[in-house]
């Protein structure tokens, strides 16, 4: 009796931690087959030589790396271009979600899953028939135009088919991916912190500025990347609110793909966008720190 | 971007917010249909045929261009279709898939290079799209004494280089690229609420109001054939000087975007003034928005039926082929749509039942308009590469 009962923890124990592999394995494996496998077959693609003189004729295996240089020679406008467009899509969801989630996160005690709940909502509906729908709001002969129009404020006499329609675009599309982890974070301040900023005559704005916003750090970088990776990616905002002159990255890639079947460039542009985002990444991670991020 | 030849269609009953509707339906069965059980539910019914189907399924799945065949209003149905399969038992699953050449083919490709079937029977390229399937042996051959109604094919199209005889392909309809206007607001801006050259079509009191049709072979005519060319035969000089010319009027934002889907969404939210569009779209946009070929030239196009290799409902398909040649049948889906019939004897029919449009020269094309009207070049596959590639970065990509 007493020896089972010994050997029943250490059995127990060995268990768990196969468990523990056994779950984390489906993970790993979509991670092989569906990002490490695809990501060196694009890596081999973008390298490919034409096989002949047209698509049809298909891409043999080869070393080319000019595919790359004249890639970004060519298309460099529209990589540029993206990231400025997100850059300012995300600063604007920043200012915007802040407040939302600040308030959310220490007023709204009544409405707070209300909030939440509507936050969520508009993703019940299509990404490409809200995008769809912003074409109609924005359209020459809306009341949004009208009005803007009788107040002088469109220097185009129109907003449909210019940067600000897209940048617009994307800061709807992507203001969630902001609001909710900076909700997460400042939820968790310990509101008495505040209060003991008060208590030794911290004013509200010092309060806030050596207080709140540190501890709602790790809120805003998780934020900001969510919405300044895949925002720089986007091409739905750009192909429907945009101009043939707000084109981003993601417009080229896709182009090229479908349309020209330019199999090694799309596939250059790929690697070479995923390549600059890491960049920026990583350069505004040790900036900010990733301490705060997990 | 996502449908290519959106509107391509629907009677003048048709009210375009009736159409955004059918859209976005659509979409949602589209969406529904691909979170579904594929094709698992083609049971209902089917009553016993004497087609030569090799697995017993009695149903057509076609991709077609959008508004592409009359709806029923009150249903949502498509009354053409559902008189076929009352008559016949043969289901068909309709689906407005087919949004763009280029795009459809590079999805299909790789399905058939590998020799599977496509999730089609019964697909409808434009003509140099048909032709590039038929020389990869992407179709399927008719058994022409299936189809005894093919013989109603009008003489003009009856033979093409690329499938002499029609062995491969069919004609389901045709139509012109040419200027579409808002009559209103184009008198506001130039003075005449006609527009029949490309002058005015590129008058500097347009700028930042006209959309061009991102379909290269649709709107490279009007301009080569403006500057003197011949769209049915023109150098890559002549080519890379429309390019050009279009680039200059894209730098100083007079063109604002090249559009295939909802343009004629655009002309009537009043974002821009004219737009290089199809006939269809721009008839059953109403009377306050005009439609021509400019004086110096138009496209028009023929859309093709063909089967997919590896579909097995080939029998089937080619009773419906027959049906679609029934001039009664191909009236009505000509005077529903707006495009040209390519059936022998509709004209006719409509003749009898709705005179007006029967005198539209644009359903039913004079021998003058015709004159004006050019078919695009067949390219060679360089050509075709070199032309796509100018044409993508023109258009912004």
């Amino acid at each position: 009796m007493s020896i089972v009962q010994e050997s029943i923890p250490v059995k127990i124990k060995v268990k768990k931690n196969k468990t523990a592999y056994y779950l984390i394995l489906p993970g790993i494996g979509w991670l092989v087959l569906f990002f490490l496998v695809p990501f060196f077959t694009l890596l081999a693609t973008s390298l490919q030589k034409p096989a002949g003189t047209t698509p049809d004729d298909g891409y043999l295996p080869a070393l080319r790396f000019s595919n790359y240089s004249s890639a970004l020679s060519e298309y460099y406008p529209q990589f540029f271009r993206s990231f400025v467009f997100s850059g300012i899509a995300t600063v604007v969801c920043l200012l915007l979600a802040y407040p939302i989630a600040y308030y959310m996160a220490t007023k709204a005690t009544k409405y707070r899953n209300l909030m939440l709940v509507l936050i969520v909502a508009p993703f019940f509906a299509s990404y490409l028939l809200r995008t769809n729908a912003w074409k109609t709001i924005l359209s020459g002969d809306s009341f949004v135009v009208s009005i803007l129009n009788s107040l002088n404020l469109l220097p185009d006499g129109r907003i449909l088919n210019t940067p600000i329609a897209v940048i617009a675009g994307l800061v709807y599309t992507f203001l969630p991916f902001m609001i909710l982890p900076l909700y997460a974070s400042l939820e968790k301040i310990d509101i008495r912190l505040i209060e003991a900023a008060g208590d030794l005559y911290a004013s509200p704005r010092q309060s806030f500025l050596n207080v709140v916003w540190p501890l709602s750090l790790p809120g805003v970088v998780s934020g900001t990347l969510l919405t300044f990776i895949p925002a720089s990616g986007d091409y739905i905002n750009a192909e429907l609110l945009g101009s043939i002159n707000d084109k981003m990255i993601g417009n080229v890639i896709q182009s090229q793909f479908i349309d020209l079947r330019n199999y090694p460039t799309a596939s250059a542009l790929s690697f070479t966008f995923m390549a600059l985002i890491l960049v920026l990444v990583y350069l505004y991670i040790s900036r900010a720190g990733t301490d705060e991020l997990v | 971007m996502e449908n290519e030849k959106e509107n391509k269609s629907k009677g003048s009953f048709l009210t375009r917010r009736r159409m955004l509707q059918a859209s976005a339906i659509g979409g949602a069965a589209a969406f529904a249909a691909a979170c579904g059980t594929g094709g698992s539910n083609s049971d209902s019914a089917a009553p016993a045929t004497d087609s030569a189907n090799t697995d017993g399924v009695n149903k057509i799945v076609w991709a077609n261009w959008p508004y592409y065949m009359p709806i029923d209003e009150a249903t949502g149905g498509f009354p053409d279709l559902e008189a076929f399969t009352a008559e016949t038992g043969i289901e068909i699953d309709y689906q407005e898939v087919y949004n763009d050449n280029n795009e459809f083919y590079a999805t299909s490709k790789p399905v058939l290079d590998k020799g599977q079937a496509l999730a089609y029977d019964l697909v409808t390229p434009t003509d140099w799209m048909a032709q590039l399937w038929i020389k990869n042996g992407y179709v399927q051959e008719f058994d022409k004494a299936n189809i005894p109604n093919a013989a109603n094919l009008l003489a003009s199209l009856a033979n093409v280089s690329w499938d002499p005889d029609r062995k491969y392909s069919l004609p389901y309809l045709s139509g012109f690229a040419g200027i579409g206007w808002n009559k209103a607001k184009l008198k506001e801006a130039i003075g005449t609420d006609t527009l029949t050259t490309m002058d005015q079509f590129f008058d500097p009191k347009l700028k930042g109001q006209v959309l061009v049709l991102s379909e290269l072979r649709d709107t490279i005519p009007l301009i080569l054939g403006w500057q003197g060319a011949d769209p049915t035969n023109f150098t890559a000089e002549e080519f890379q000087k429309a390019i050009d010319y279009l680039q200059s009027q894209v730098d100083n934002k007079h063109i604002v975007e090249f559009n295939g889907n909802d343009y004629a969404a655009k002309l009537e939210a009043g974002d821009v003034i004219a737009a290089i569009g199809w006939s269809g779209d721009l008839a059953q946009l109403g009377d306050e928005y005009g439609f021509d070929l400019p004086v110096t030239g138009g496209t028009i196009y023929v859309d093709n039926l063909v089967i997919p290799a590896g579909s097995t409902q080939k029998a089937n398909v080619e009773k419906l082929l027959n049906y679609l040649y029934d001039p009664e049948v191909g009236a009505s889906i000509a005077a529903g749509t707006g495009y040209i019939s390519p059936v022998e004897g509709a004209a006719e029919v409509i003749a009898k039942t709705d005179p007006a449009l029967a005198a539209n020269e644009f359903v039913f094309p004079t021998p003058e308009l015709l004159k004006r009207a050019f078919v695009t070049m067949p390219f060679t596959p360089e050509q075709q590469a070199d032309f796509d590639a100018a044409w993508a970065k023109l258009i912004g990509n």
